[in-house]
C-alpha cells in the first residue's frame, strides 16, 4: 500500500510517500502507527504524539481503529488549518 | 462548485457567473479569508495540501450544504502555494431565494472546510517558521452543525 504524509508529519518522517507492506498482523491505522515507530527515530519522533495525528484511507478521513485491509492510500496528517 | 488553485479570485467575477443563468436569486452570501499579518509576526504564509483528498472533501461539504439547504447556487474556491498578508485564501458563496439559507450554509461551508478540508498552514516570519495548529474552537463551531440527538 502507498502511504502519504504531510506537513509536520512529512517534515519529522522525512518523507512525503512510499509504498510499504506491512506484517500480516498489523490490522488497525493505531496498529500500523505502532509498527511506523519501529522503523526508526525519524518515524519515532514523526509519530509521538500520535494521538494528536489524522488518518485517511484511500481519501477519507478514519479513525485510528479503522481497519486497513485492502487500502490502496493511507495518510497521515496533523489536523487540519486550510480556510 | 469547488476550485483549489495557486492564482487569485475575482470576488465580483465570480458573483457574476454565479448569479448569471438565473433571475429568481434574492440573496448572495460572500465569505472571504484573508492572510492575517498579526502585528508583523507574519510575513508569508504557505499552504500545503492533500491533492485529490481536498477536492473530495469540499464537494462532500457543499454537497451536504446542498442537501441541508435550498441554494442555488454554491461556490468554494480555495488557493494553494505561497500568501502574503492581505493576500485572499479562501473565498465561499452561497445563493439562495431568501437570505437565512444563504447565510447559515456559507457559515456551515466554513466551519466543515475548517475542520475536514486537508490544508495545512505554515507561518513565517522575522522569527522563522511554524506550522499553524488547529484550535479546538474551530471543532466546537463545526460541531454546532452535527444533527441533534434525542437527548440533548
Amino acid at each position: 500500500m502507498r502511504l502519504l504524509y504531510f506537513a509536520w508529519v512529512k517534515e519529522k518522517a522525512g518523507i512525503a510517500a512510499e509504498e510499504i507492506e506491512p506484517p500480516a498482523d498489523v490490522a488497525t491505522v493505531a496498529e500500523l502507527i505502532v509498527w511506523l515507530k519501529t522503523r526508526g527515530p525519524e518515524f519515532a519522533n514523526a509519530f509521538a504524539r500520535s494521538e494528536v495525528i489524522r488518518a485517511a484511507i484511500d481519501q477519507t478521513h478514519v479513525r485510528h481503529n479503522a481497519k486497513i485491509a485492502g487500502a490502496r492510500e493511507i495518510a497521515f496528517f496533523p489536523p487540519v488549518t486550510g480556510g | 462548485m469547488i476550485r483549489v488553485q495557486q492564482e487569485d479570485f475575482d470576488i465580483g467575477a465570480e458573483i457574476a457567473q454565479l448569479k448569471a443563468p438565473r433571475s429568481d436569486t434574492g440573496a448572495i452570501v460572500t465569505f472571504i479569508g484573508t492572510v492575517r499579518d498579526q502585528q508583523g509576526a507574519v510575513t508569508e504564509m504557505s499552504l500545503e495540501h492533500y491533492p485529490g483528498m481536498t477536492e473530495r472533501e469540499l464537494q462532500r461539504i457543499e454537497t451536504e450544504a446542498c442537501a441541508r439547504w435550498p441554494l442555488q447556487a454554491s461556490l468554494i474556491v480555495h488557493r494553494t502555494g505561497t500568501l502574503r498578508p492581505g493576500d485572499n485564501i479562501v473565498l465561499v458563496v452561497t445563493a439562495s431565494e431568501h437570505r437565512d439559507a444563504a447565510f447559515d450554509a456559507a457559515k456551515f461551508l466554513m466551519d466543515y472546510l475548517k475542520t475536514s478540508a486537508p490544508f495545512w498552514k505554515r507561518e513565517t516570519g522575522p522569527g522563522g517558521s511554524r506550522w499553524v495548529e488547529a484550535p479546538a474552537s474551530d471543532d466546537a463551531s463545526a460541531a454546532r452543525w452535527k444533527p441533534k440527538t434525542a437527548a440533548e
